[in-house]
């Protein structure tokens, strides 16, 4: 979706504000949510790409006016109704009403260290890869109302392929419940004017990691 | 308090176990965090042959070292070089190579760099205080799928027969990220 969250290329929001000696939290509850997170995706409860797409569907005011873990906070709300995993009500009052569903395991403290790992998004190949490093490619000039991992400002756009990364599971797929839907997955580079037209900085050059059924060749 | 009430009915639910979430809480303050990718950086600084391993297969070399955290499938290697200067963002959110960086910085999770890193990247860097030469290629990583990248950086001079230990010291979360440069020797003691 053309949403607040797809930031690449907006003007206006000022200097990169840094914090020295920054902590790994401001508040408690921040860990919490968190570590809510690692232990839901851990059960198998929702995947990353859902939580994705609940923030982009926040609204552009609420996006741009909530701390980072709030949105994370909001958006785990979301994706624990939507997934039918307790009632608004049930969060409302923070009592569980009715047992939980059965989910495919629980993070226990004995297996944290391994519960954190990060799971592989490799998936079987469903075709043969249709690009190799090297090739031209363009971008299509979609815009899609639900989850993209094909930001606005490289849409449409002439680019060469420089890395395959295997086949992945697709996340335009994924946050919509419509399964894995493997595709290949391409790091694909673009000169600064392709993307910012001639006053771009001629040293610039940007990539994405692009899915497959975002690219046409060129 | 939302937050409460979110972790009782999930935990009521069967959901997650409280310790649980002590302990992951407890491995991201203490555990995980930038000197485990520094010790990769220290490393390829250090052993020609681990650092052909880490540029051709970062995740499958990062394994091979038992002191650093286990991660993932998907990480990537990026190298700097006198032509070349890598900085690694997400637009669309907030993607980090958390397993081997810790935590992301706000800043890194931020509007002005998120808009402004993959179309004025010299200004970005301007406010970390790095300039660049003029004729250094910029190269923006947008890490817009589940693949992670980590910047290796220019090994500084004057760092001749230092050990691992001692290289490790000079690597910056920042000069991982690209928004930086390794620390000078003689900066550090």
């Amino acid at each position: 979706m053309d949403g607040i969250h797809d930031m690449g290329g907006m003007d206006g929001f000022g200097k990169v504000e840094t914090e020295p000696n920054e902590p790994p939290f401001h508040e408690i509850w921040e860990g919490r949510i968190l570590a809510l997170q690692r232990a839901m995706g851990y059960a198998g409860a929702w995947h990353n790409d859902h939580s994705r797409f609940a923030r982009e569907r926040l609204p552009p005011q609420v996006y741009m006016t909530s701390s980072y873990y709030k949105k994370w906070m909001l958006a785990m709300e979301t994706n624990v109704i939507e997934h039918g995993l307790a009632s608004p009500e049930e969060l409302k009052t923070g009592l569980a009403l009715a047992p939980g569903k059965t989910l495919k395991r629980k993070l226990t403290p004995a297996v944290v260290m391994e519960g954190l790992k990060r799971s592989s998004f490799f998936r079987q190949q469903q075709a043969p890869a249709k690009f190799k490093i090297g090739d031209r490619v363009r971008t299509l000039n979609i815009h899609p109302k639900t989850h993209t991992r094909l930001p606005r400002y490289a849409r449409g756009k002439l680019g060469r392929v420089e890395i395959c990364h295997g086949c992945h599971m697709f996340p335009d797929s994924v946050a919509i419940n419509l399964g894995d839907n493997p595709q290949w997955l391409y790091t694909v580079v673009f000169d600064g004017r392709e993307l910012w037209g001639p006053d771009s900085d001629p040293t610039l050059k940007v990539s994405i990691d692009a899915f497959e059924p975002y690219l046409e060749p060129a | 308090m939302r937050v409460r009430a979110l972790e009782t009915v999930l935990t009521e639910k069967g959901y997650v176990d409280p310790a649980a979430l002590d302990a992951i809480v407890e491995a991201y303050e203490t555990r995980i965090g930038p000197r485990n990718g520094a010790a990769v950086v220290a490393k390829a600084w250090s052993d020609p042959a681990f650092k052909q391993a880490l540029l051709a297969d970062a995740s499958k070399a990062v394994a091979t070292l038992g002191h650093v955290s286990r991660v993932g499938d998907h990480l990537v290697a990026v190298e700097n070089t006198p032509k070349t200067h890598n900085i690694v963002v997400c637009t669309l959110c907030s993607c980090y190579p958390w397993d081997i960086l810790g935590l992301p910085p706000t800043w890194y999770k931020s509007a002005p760099y998120r808009s402004r890193a993959v179309k004025d990247p010299r200004s970005v860097l301007a406010d970390f205080g790095v300039t660049l030469p003029k004729d250094t290629e910029i190269r923006v990583w947008d890490s817009t799928a589940e693949t992670r990248f980590l910047v290796l950086p220019i090994r500084p001079a004057g760092t001749d027969g230092w050990s691992e230990r001692q290289l490790a010291e000079i690597v910056t979360r920042n000069s991982m990220i690209g928004t930086g440069l390794p620390k000078q020797p003689g900066a550090t003691r």
